[in-house]
C-alpha cells in the first residue's frame, strides 16, 4: 500500500477598496447598502453601454503582484470570459486570460513543524465583481451593487502539501493586503475570497493528477483547512478502495463536517476567452512600476527580520508586534522614544504584548514614561511605605532613642535604611515625612 | 417656401434670419412623416416638437425616455433610462429628436429587410430596398423627412444605404465619435456617423458629435474641427487620388462602374492626379468581417438575458440568431485558432494593404454597392449573397479609416453613390474632395418624387 501526498493550488480573490467600480464611477463601497442603488448603465450591463478602466484598480494590482515579488508585465489585455448567469449583466466578465498584470512571483509559507516551503505564485490579475444572489421562499434575488466591484485574482501553482501551509499562506496574504492598504480583506464580508484545487498522488510520483476537486464557497480559514484536510482523507480513501476521482467541485458541510459534490465537471468550461476589444492595451512602463514600488510600504517580514535583526527581538514577539502595520508603527514609534530615555525594545515589546495595549487609546511616549516610572520605580504608595518606615523604626530603637533625645539629624540614618529596605526607590520626600510623624 | 428641402446650414441660417420659425421648421416635417411614412415605413415613431433642428436618429441609438428596440422584438417596449453620448451633444447644439427610424435588427443586413417591424421602401422606388442597415435614416433624409439624422456603420451601414438612397453619408475614423450609448454590434469596428443632404453638413454634424466622453476608452478626447489653414477652393488640383484595381473587377455591374469611372474622371478634370493602386487583401474582406464581427456579436448580445430588460432570447431574427451562433463557433475552443486569430491576423494585412496605398495617394475613391437598389425579396433567401453586397465598404471598416458616400449618378432612375476613403483620422481631405466635387455637379439637388 503506497503512500500518498496531497497536491494543492490556491486561488485568493480580493475585493479593492477603490472609490469607484472597475469599469464605472459607481461607488465602490457596497457592503450592507440597499440593493441595487450603486448601479449606472454600465455596471448593469444595459444596451449601449462601455467599461472604463479605474486607473487607481491597476495600481492596487500591481502593488500586489509587487508586494508578492512578480514580475509586472509591459503589456497587459482585459478578456472577455463568456459564461451566462444571473449575476452577470453582460453575459461576459471583463478578466485577465493570456496577458495578465503580474507573473511568476512567489511566498514562503511555515507549516506546523516550522518547515519553511517557497510557493510559487503564477500570476496576479484584475478583473471585475459579479453581482450576488440571494435565494429566499423560492425566488432568486440580484443585487448588482457588487457588480463590476474591482476584484484581483491571485493563483498559485499546485506546490501546497499540506493544510498548515494554506492557512499561513492566506493570513500572510491577508496582512499583505493590509498593510498595502488596499483592502479590508475581510473574509467573512466577502472581500477575501478562497479556493482549493486538491488532488492526492503516490508518494514520489512526479506528475500532476489527472483530476482535481475544487472546494469553493467556504468563508473562514478555519472552515477552508477543515474542508481541505477532510478533503485530502476523502480522496486517499476512495483510491485506496480502488475507485477513480471525478473532477468536480465540492462545498464545506460544517454542520455534518464533511465536503459535498456542488456541480460535477466533465469538462472544462470553454469561456471563449478573446480580447476585450472596448478597451486599449495597458502599457506598463518600467517608470510607473518603479513609482508604485515605491509606495509599497515596509511589509510585515521585512519589518519581521527588522525587528529581530537590527533590534533583538524575539522571533515570535517580533512576529506577533508586525501583526498589523499600525501596531508595528506604534512599536516603531516607542522605540524611537525609547531610544532617549534608555528604555531597550524588547522591554517596550514586553510591555505592549503583555498587557495588551489598546493603540488607539494611548501614545507611544506614554509607554516609555509609564516602563521608565516602573523602573526607576519611584515607591509612592502611602501604606507601603508607612510598613516599611514602623519596620525601620523598630529595628532600629537606638537612634529613635537618639532622635527623641533631640539628635534630629539622625533622621537621615533612617531614610536610608527606608531606601535600602525598598531597593533605593522609596520616595525618600514622603519617607522623611511619614517618619517625623511616627517618632 | 418647402422648409423639408433646406440643408442644414440652409436651415440655420434661415432660423438665425428669421426666416421662419422652429415651431414652422417641426411642423413642416412632422406632417411630412404623417403624410409619406405609412407608404415608405421609416420612422419606427415620431415625435411632435416645437423646438430644434428636427434630426431622425436610428434605433440602435440609445434615447433617453423614447422607446428604443434596434430593430428588434426583443426590445419592443424597451425605454432607455440614459441617452447616448451623440445624443447629449446634439441637443446641446439645439437639435431636436424628430424620431426614431427603423433598420435592419441589430444593424444585421445590407437591406432594411431584416427588421422585425417591416422594412423600410426606398423612396426613389418604392419596389426596391433602400439599403441597410441604417435604412430608415438614408431614406428619411433622401425624402426630406429630416434636416439630418444619425446612424452606424460597422461594415457598410451608413455608406451604402446613403448610396443607395442618394444622399451623403459619412462614417468616421474608428476612434473619433464615442460609441456611448450605441448599442453594440461589433465593438471593434462600430461608429456613429451622419447622413445629410450636403457635404457641408456632414462636416458640420461631425463636429457636432466628435469627441470624448470619459466613456468610450476608445474614442479621441479631440473632437473634429475643421482647420482654418486650408483656403476654400474650388479645384483638386495637388490632391492625389487612389483608384483601387479590386474595386473594379468581376462583379461590379457595368452600368454602375460606368457612372464611378466618369464621376472619377470628373474629378481629373477638376485638377486631381489619378493613381492606380492596389489592396490586394480585398478579397478576404469579407470572410474576415464576418469572423471578427461574429465573434464580438455573439458576445455583445450575451447581455440580452431578459432578466433586466428586454424579452427572451427566443425573441431573436432569423439572422442575428445566425451570426450569434456563427461568432460563438469561432471563438469556441478548438476553433478559435483557425477562425478568430487567424481572421485577427488577416485583419492587420487589409490595414497594411491602405497604409502602403497611402504612401502614393491622399484618398482612395471607388464604388460603395456592386450594384443599384435592388427589388425587395430578391436577395433575402440567400443570406450569403446578401454579404457579398459590402466588398467594398468592408475593408474600410476593418482598418479603422474614414468614408464617405457622396451621390454621383443614376442608373435606370436610382442612386449609386461614390467612395470617398481617407487616411485615420482624416476626414477633413475626403470632406474637402467630396465637397468640391459636389459643388461642381449637381447629383445632390436631385429628389425622388414621392
Amino acid at each position: 500500500m503506497s503512500n500518498y501526498e496531497s497536491v494543492i493550488g490556491l486561488e485568493v480573490h480580493v475585493e479593492l477598496n477603490t472609490k469607484s467600480k472597475m469599469f464605472c464611477r459607481c461607488s465602490a463601497d457596497y457592503f450592507g447598502k440597499e440593493p441595487n442603488t450603486h448601479t449606472c448603465p454600465v455596471c448593469l450591463g444595459l444596451p449601449g453601454s462601455l467599461p472604463y478602466i479605474n486607473e487607481q484598480a491597476i495600481e492596487d494590482c500591481i502593488k500586489i503582484g509587487l508586494a508578492l515579488n512578480c514580475k509586472v508585465s509591459k503589456k497587459a489585455l482585459f478578456e472577455r470570459k463568456n459564461y451566462f448567469y444571473p449575476d452577470l449583466p453582460k453575459g461576459y466578465q471583463i478578466s485577465q486570460y493570456r496577458w495578465p498584470l503580474s507573473v511568476n512571483g512567489w511566498m514562503d509559507v511555515e507549516d506546523a513543524s516550522g518547515k519553511i516551503t517557497r510557493i510559487r505564485i503564477n500570476r496576479a490579475h484584475q478583473e471585475e465583481d459579479t453581482g450576488k444572489l440571494s435565494h429566499i421562499g423560492g425566488v432568486t434575488l440580484i443585487d448588482l451593487n457588487r457588480s463590476s466591484v474591482p476584484l484581483v485574482e491571485i493563483v498559485t501553482e499546485p506546490d501546497f502539501r499540506d493544510s498548515s501551509q494554506i492557512k499561513d499562506y492566506a493570513k500572510k496574504l491577508q496582512q499583505i493586503f493590509r498593510y498595502l492598504g488596499v483592502s479590508r480583506a475581510d473574509m467573512e464580508k466577502g472581500d477575501m475570497r478562497l479556493e482549493a484545487n486538491v488532488s492526492v498522488r503516490p508518494e514520489g510520483f512526479e506528475g500532476l493528477p489527472n483530476y482535481r476537486v475544487e472546494l469553493k464557497n467556504i468563508n473562514s480559514f478555519k472552515f477552508m483547512v477543515a474542508a481541505v484536510e477532510y478533503e485530502i482523507k476523502r480522496q486517499i480513501k476512495e483510491l485506496e478502495e480502488g475507485r477513480t476521482l471525478r473532477q468536480e467541485t465540492r462545498g464545506w458541510d460544517e454542520d455534518k463536517q464533511i465536503t459535498y459534490t456542488q456541480r460535477v465537471k466533465e469538462e472544462a468550461n470553454d469561456y471563449r476567452y478573446f480580447p476585450e476589444p472596448d478597451l486599449p492595451e495597458l502599457q506598463i512602463d518600467e517608470e510607473k512600476v518603479k513609482k508604485i514600488k515605491n509606495e509599497i510600504p515596509e511589509l510585515a517580514w521585512e519589518k519581521i527580520e527588522k525587528y529581530s535583526k537590527d533590534l533583538g527581538i524575539k522571533p515570535a514577539d517580533a512576529k506577533n508586534l508586525a501583526e498589523s502595520k499600525e501596531l508595528a508603527e506604534f512599536f516603531e514609534s516607542a522605540v524611537e522614544h525609547g531610544k532617549k530615555h534608555e528604555v531597550s525594545s524588547q522591554e517596550i515589546a514586553n510591555y505592549i504584548l503583555n498587557k495588551k495595549i489598546d493603540i488607539n487609546a494611548l501614545l507611544p511616549a506614554q509607554i516609555i514614561e509609564d516602563i521608565k516610572g516602573k523602573k526607576s520605580g519611584v515607591l509612592d504608595d502611602e501604606e507601603e511605605l508607612k510598613r516599611l518606615c514602623e519596620e525601620v523604626l523598630k529595628e532600629n530603637q537606638g537612634i529613635v532613642e537618639a532622635y527623641i533625645a533631640g539628635k534630629v539629624n539622625v533622621i537621615q540614618v533612617l531614610i536610608g535604611k527606608v531606601m535600602a529596605k525598598s531597593g533605593g526607590k522609596a520616595n525618600a520626600g514622603k519617607v522623611k515625612e511619614i517618619l517625623e510623624k511616627l517618632l | 417656401m418647402d422648409l423639408t428641402k433646406l440643408t442644414l446650414i440652409e436651415t440655420l441660417d434661415g432660423l438665425k434670419n428669421k426666416k421662419f420659425s422652429e415651431e414652422e421648421l417641426n411642423r413642416a416635417y412632422f406632417e411630412k412623416i404623417e403624410h409619406l411614412n405609412p407608404r415608405l415605413n421609416i420612422f419606427l415613431r415620431a415625435i411632435k416638437n416645437t423646438k430644434g433642428i428636427p434630426a431622425a436618429i436610428k434605433d440602435i441609438i440609445i434615447t433617453k425616455g423614447i422607446e428604443t428596440t434596434a430593430g428588434s422584438k426583443i426590445l419592443e417596449g424597451f425605454i432607455p433610462p440614459y441617452s447616448a453620448t451623440v445624443i447629449q451633444k446634439l441637443l446641446n447644439n439645439n437639435v431636436s429628436i424628430l424620431g426614431k427610424t427603423n433598420q435592419d435588427e441589430f444593424a444585421m443586413g445590407s437591406s432594411g429587410e431584416n427588421s422585425a417591424y417591416g422594412a423600410t421602401k426606398n423612396p426613389w422606388n418604392l419596389e426596391k430596398v433602400p439599403g441597410g442597415s441604417s435604412s430608415g435614416s438614408a431614406a428619411a433624409v433622401a425624402a426630406d423627412m429630416c434636416v439630418f439624422s444619425l446612424g452606424t456603420d460597422t461594415g457598410g451601414s451608413i455608406r451604402q444605404p446613403a448610396s443607395l438612397c442618394g444622399v451623403v453619408g459619412l462614417k468616421p475614423s474608428y476612434g473619433r465619435v464615442s460609441r456611448y450609448g450605441a448599442i453594440a454590434m461589433a465593438s471593434s469596428l462600430d461608429q456613429i456617423g451622419p447622413f445629410t443632404k450636403s457635404v457641408a453638413d456632414a462636416r458640420l454634424v461631425l463636429e457636432w458629435i466628435s469627441g470624448g466622453d470619459g466613456f468610450d476608452a476608445n474614442c479621441f478626447d479631440e473632437p473634429f474641427k475643421k482647420s482654418l489653414r486650408a483656403p476654400a477652393k474650388q479645384s483638386l488640383e495637388g490632391v492625389k487620388i487612389g483608384v483601387p484595381k479590386e474595386y473594379f473587377g468581376e462583379g461590379l455591374d457595368k452600368n454602375v462602374e460606368k457612372v464611378i469611372k466618369e464621376a472619377i474622371k470628373k474629378m481629373e478634370d477638376l485638377g486631381a492626379e489619378i493613381i492606380e493602386i492596389n489592396l490586394p487583401h480585398t478579397e478576404n474582406g469579407v470572410a474576415v468581417y464576418y469572423i471578427v464581427m461574429a465573434s464580438e456579436v455573439s458576445s455583445n448580445l450575451a447581455k440580452f438575458d431578459g432578466i433586466r430588460f428586454g424579452h427572451t432570447r427566443d425573441k431573436f431574427g432569423a439572422e442575428p440568431k445566425r451570426r450569434i451562433m456563427l461568432g460563438t463557433y469561432t471563438l469556441s475552443a478548438g476553433y478559435l485558432e483557425d477562425y478568430f486569430i487567424k481572421a485577427a491576423k488577416v485583419r492587420t494585412l487589409i490595414k497594411h494593404d491602405f497604409e502602403k496605398a497611402y504612401e502614393n495617394c491622399d484618398v482612395i475613391v471607388g464604388p460603395v454597392s456592386p450594384t443599384v437598389a435592388w427589388d425587395l425579396g430578391a436577395k433575402i433567401t440567400d443570406p450569403l449573397t446578401m454579404y457579398l453586397s459590402d466588398v467594398y465598404t468592408i475593408p474600410a471598416s476593418l482598418a479603422g479609416l474614414p468614408g464617405l458616400s457622396i451621390p454621383c449618378g443614376f442608373v435606370d432612375r436610382l442612386p449609386v453613390g461614390l467612395q470617398i476613403l481617407g487616411k485615420y483620422m482624416d476626414e477633413e481631405t475626403i470632406l474637402n474632395v467630396g465637397e468640391i466635387y459636389e459643388q461642381a455637379t449637381s447629383w445632390h439637388k436631385e429628389r425622388p418624387k414621392l
